[in-house]
């Protein structure tokens, strides 16, 4: 590869470590320079020992591990969303049970406290219109004493009147003759 | 062969693409020996550290509802477990460790190459082959271990007709034995093509003149790259998944 001769071939020259440094006994490639070949070897072999015992004693069985982990949580967490979900689901049909049964619960109170309503006010009508009709009775009677009493007095002070004007106009006057021509008029 | 003809105009501007991979030593100078720490070994480490931090101080709380970290940390398991058992059946998931490893170690080599003064470890094909030929070595004994001889029905395409079987079992075998080399250039070229690209527009970027254009350039080549840096390890690990499928089923 390394070659010194001056020929066209730029590869040669651009790859060439035809210069300083340890490389000047070294062939053009150092990939190509064999006495380093024992070196890499061992140490790679030595590398990859040390990284096959890192992850097969600690790091995949780890990894494995937190990765199962993992996926068990994500199950266990899925399966109790399920239940969740289901549980959920009874307790709305539950809800909407009970809902409905307040509803026609609520329902029968309303008419059921209608109905007694409704008797309360029957007989507290009844009730006011047997005293209504007490306080009417009782009201008529009372006028009717009153219009009597009134009648009284209009006759007495007829009689009166009666009697005054006919002393002004003749001087003297009989009772019972007035008293009989008032009774007269006031019947006619 | 532009950047020669304008290296040669500029005159003094040089081009070293290639010399962030070379790999030396990170303590002091010397030869690198087998157990030398270098800049690969660091690289390498911070690696191993980065995968620690993410899928292990990442994870540390093991929350039900994640963090940020933790939320990577689990992506990066799924989107790998995922695609193991796409691929390879509920046969496969036992090697899920295995991929997994492969899959972290490139990525974060890949993505902390991208970093600045980085070294790519991926980039070089020492790396990359040995894991495409552990994983090639691996699924065939697999394969034989687990159904014996009649793994090599995997080359005996019994849906063809049979005249044209020995010619199609010839060009499985030969595919067969190539994958570990595609497998392991495939990723070793990438990293390195894209990071050389960038030091060589980084080069441009010495001529005033074109240095707007050349930053410009760097920053959809690192956009470019960072998208390569995760397709690369998805295609080395998705490969992997499927010579182990082979491996596993290796009855058409």
């Amino acid at each position: 590869m390394a070659t010194e001769t001056t020929n066209s071939d730029g590869l040669a020259d651009v790859m060439g470590v035809q210069s300083h440094t340890p490389a000047d006994t070294a062939p053009g490639m150092p990939q190509l320079d064999f006495t380093t070949f024992g070196n890499q070897i061992f140490w790679l072999i030595i590398a990859l020992v040390a990284i096959y015992f890192i992850l097969s004693r600690v790091a995949l069985p780890r990894i494995g591990a937190v990765l199962a982990e993992r996926q068990g949580t994500i199950t266990n967490d899925i399966a109790a969303a399920e239940d969740l979900k289901v549980k959920a689901t009874e307790a709305e049909a539950a809800y909407d049970k009970a809902l409905i049964e307040a509803r026609a619960e609520a329902q029968r109170i309303i008419a059921a406290a209608k109905a007694d309503i409704q008797a309360d006010l029957a007989r507290a009508m009844a009730e006011a219109d047997v005293e209504i009709s007490e306080k009417t009775a009782e009201s008529e009677k009372a006028i009717s004493e009153i219009r009597a009493t009134a009648m009284q007095n209009v006759e007495v002070v007829a009689k009166d009147t009666a009697e005054a004007i006919v002393v002004a106009l003749s001087g003297s006057a009989d009772a019972k003759t007035i008293s009989a021509a008032v009774d007269a008029r006031m019947k006619g | 062969m532009v950047a020669e003809a304008k290296g040669a105009e500029a005159g003094g501007l040089v081009f070293h693409p290639m010399d962030q991979f070379i790999v030396e030593p990170f303590f002091g100078d010397g030869a690198v020996s087998w157990y030398t720490i270098t800049n690969s070994t660091v690289w390498m480490a911070i690696a191993v550290l980065a995968v620690f931090a993410l899928l292990v101080m990442g994870t540390s709380k093991r929350a039900i509802v994640p963090t940020r970290m933790q939320s990577v940390a689990e992506l990066a398991y799924g989107f790998i477990y995922k695609m193991v058992e796409d691929i390879c059946g509920k046969e496969g998931v036992k090697y899920f460790p295995y991929i997994m490893t492969l899959f972290m170690f490139i990525v974060f080599s890949n993505f902390l190459g991208l970093l600045p003064m980085a070294f790519t470890p991926t980039s070089h094909i020492a790396v990359t082959a040995i894991m495409a030929f552990a994983v090639f070595f691996a699924v065939t004994i697999l394969g034989f271990v687990k159904h014996g001889a009649s793994f090599l029905e995997l080359f005996w395409v019994s849906s063809a007709p049979l005249a044209l079987r020995p010619i199609l079992a010839l060009i499985e075998v030969i595919s067969y034995f190539v994958r570990p080399v595609s497998h392991s250039i495939r990723l070793a070229g990438n990293m390195m093509a894209g990071h050389a690209v960038i030091k060589v527009f980084a080069g441009f970027a010495a001529i005033a003149a074109i240095a707007p254009l050349s930053v410009v350039a760097i920053t959809a080549m690192y956009g470019l790259e960072v998208l390569v840096s995760f397709i690369q390890a998805y295609v080395f690990t998705i490969l992997t998944c499927v010579y182990l499928k082979d491996a596993l089923h290796p009855h058409h």
